[in-house]
């Protein structure tokens, strides 16, 4: 009944989503964090620009960015992220293509995350370090950021989750990850499309449930009191 | 009186009928209810495509209706059902549609759970290309080349385990997405079954065009319940009828023939 699953590369698979996850979060982590200080920021253009970003982008579904970095970036306006006379050129491109569609679709959860983390900040803080003469970054990189990123580690944590779950979404655009397999595996084995769904999705849940408890851990440890 | 009960008898076993059609076959709901339910793809020119207007058309609605035809079902009777790949062994065995006209190729795999009548057309896998293009002759000619094919379908696997080494492999959700991105340039040549590209350089004419023979061949057969033997040989004996007729000819010459596609002889009918 198994016997199937030793024909495709399962683990391979799931290595790509997971290099897919890793690469995309760290991505969104610092986007998302230039986005959050854009929102607080005293300069209005600034902060005009990452309302405007984050309500865009974030309210655009997923498989639209995505699509949109294939078709409309790569194919239509030939913004490649890979050489193009390169042996490998579609798997790179498609690749590093996703990993840029999820870093601008997650840094906007990262934004608003770190937003309602800096509101937690009480105020006389900031004022105490302007007071102090440190200038707006340096009271966000010092006094703020550190505090908000404390007590924002369970929002963040689920964000990690719902990322990890969107990279099935880069099978539309052809990137050899765990979805991408597990059609392939409906169209061969659909004698046994039950397993092949249970599969995958103990595979899914053996990368966010850890992810899910080990954070809710961290949360608890660094979590600032008040 | 005799016509009064008569009709009377009708309408109780109709009721039956709704009750436990199920354990009906096809050929006998078909004669009774007048209607059958049948899967199609909505997405390929030529072949099933739901139009703007909502009436399908193509080449495998044209086998479908002559198939409820032969049934004693006409059109009005039919309701179409949109049979994508990953679903269509899950539509016929829950009852969802009686049969299945969808480039549904006959595999032995699929045997296991359902049942087939056809072939009613033998495909292979073709090449598209831009009309312009010169240095793709074939499925020999495509080192470096840019393919592109459906995410987990059969064509993209035998790219995969055949030409991969030499030819890079785009694969998207949809066949328009490869035949936009042919369009634009950023592949250089689409790659499944001959008859379906067929179908879409049908609908753009002088964009594309079809290279290189055949590679492979794929059976396609109607799709239906497994242990419905009667209604297999009644599907299999439309089939060999609207081949020999003219309407199979006719059909493909009017939905995939502005492409160039050499239309075939029809091949005999194995599975009855």
């Amino acid at each position: 009944m198994f016997d199937f699953l030793g024909e495709y590369d399962i683990l391979g698979a799931f290595w790509m989503t997971i290099q897919l996850a890793v690469l995309s979060a760290v991505g969104s982590l610092i986007w998302g964090t230039i986005l959050a200080g854009m929102r607080v920021s005293p300069v209005p253009i600034m902060r005009g620009f990452g309302t405007a970003y984050v309500n865009v982008v974030r309210n655009t579904p997923l498989t639209v960015l995505i699509f949109f970095c294939s078709i409309g970036l790569a194919s239509t306006l030939n913004f490649n992220l890979a050489a193009t006379d390169s042996p490998s050129f579609i798997v790179d491109n498609n690749f590093r293509l996703a990993v840029l569609g999820f870093v601008l679709y997650t840094s906007t959860f990262v934004c608003e995350s770190l937003r309602s983390g800096i509101n937690t900040v009480p105020v006389g803080q900031a004022e105490a370090a302007r007071a102090l003469g440190l200038g707006f970054t340096q009271v966000l990189r010092i006094i703020v950021l550190p505090q908000a990123f404390r007590s924002v580690i369970a929002p963040l944590a689920s964000v990690l989750i719902a990322l990890i779950k969107n990279t099935t979404v880069a099978s539309v655009i052809g990137v050899a990850e765990a979805s991408l397999l597990m059609s392939e595996m409906i169209e061969n084995e659909s004698d046994a499309i039950i397993l092949v769904f249970a599969v995958f999705a103990l595979g899914f849940v053996l990368l966010t449930l850890p992810v899910g408890l080990l954070l809710g851990w961290v949360a608890k440890k660094v979590a600032v009191k008040r | 009186m005799s016509a009064v009960v008569a009709v009377a008898g009708l309408t109780l076993a109709a009721c039956g009928g709704g009750e436990d059609s199920g354990s009906k076959n096809l050929v006998a709901r078909a004669k009774e209810d007048k209607k059958v339910t049948i899967g199609i793809k909505f997405d390929q020119p030529g072949l099933g495509l739901q139009t703007q207007a909502g009436k399908p058309e193509g080449f495998d609605v044209d086998v479908a209706k002559y198939i409820a035809k032969e049934l004693g079902v006409d059109e009005a009777g039919i309701t179409w059902k949109e049979a994508q790949s990953a679903e269509r062994e899950n539509l016929i065995e829950k009852g969802d549609v009686d049969f299945i006209v969808a480039t549904y190729s006959i595999t032995d795999k699929r045997k296991e759970k359902v049942a087939f009548a056809g072939p009613y057309f033998v495909a292979g896998q073709g090449l598209l290309v831009r009309a312009d293009n010169t240095d793709i002759t074939g499925n020999t000619a495509l080192n470096g080349k840019k393919l592109c094919s459906v995410k987990g379908s059969t064509p993209a696997q035998k790219i995969k385990d055949e030409f991969s080494k030499e030819a890079q492999l785009q694969e998207f959700g949809k066949y328009s997405d490869c035949i936009t991105a042919l369009e634009n340039g950023s592949i250089d040549a689409v790659t499944t079954d001959d008859v379906i590209l067929a179908g879409f350089a049908a609908k753009n004419p002088g964009k594309f065009k079809l290279v290189g023979d055949a590679f492979s061949k794929e059976n396609y057969g109607v799709g239906l319940k497994k242990d419905d033997a009667e209604s297999r040989t009644a599907i299999a004996n439309a089939i060999t009828k609207m081949q020999t007729d003219g309407a199979w000819k006719a059909s493909l010459e009017s939905n995939v023939g502005p492409s160039g596609y050499k239309i075939p002889e029809p091949s005999p009918v194995t599975e009855k």
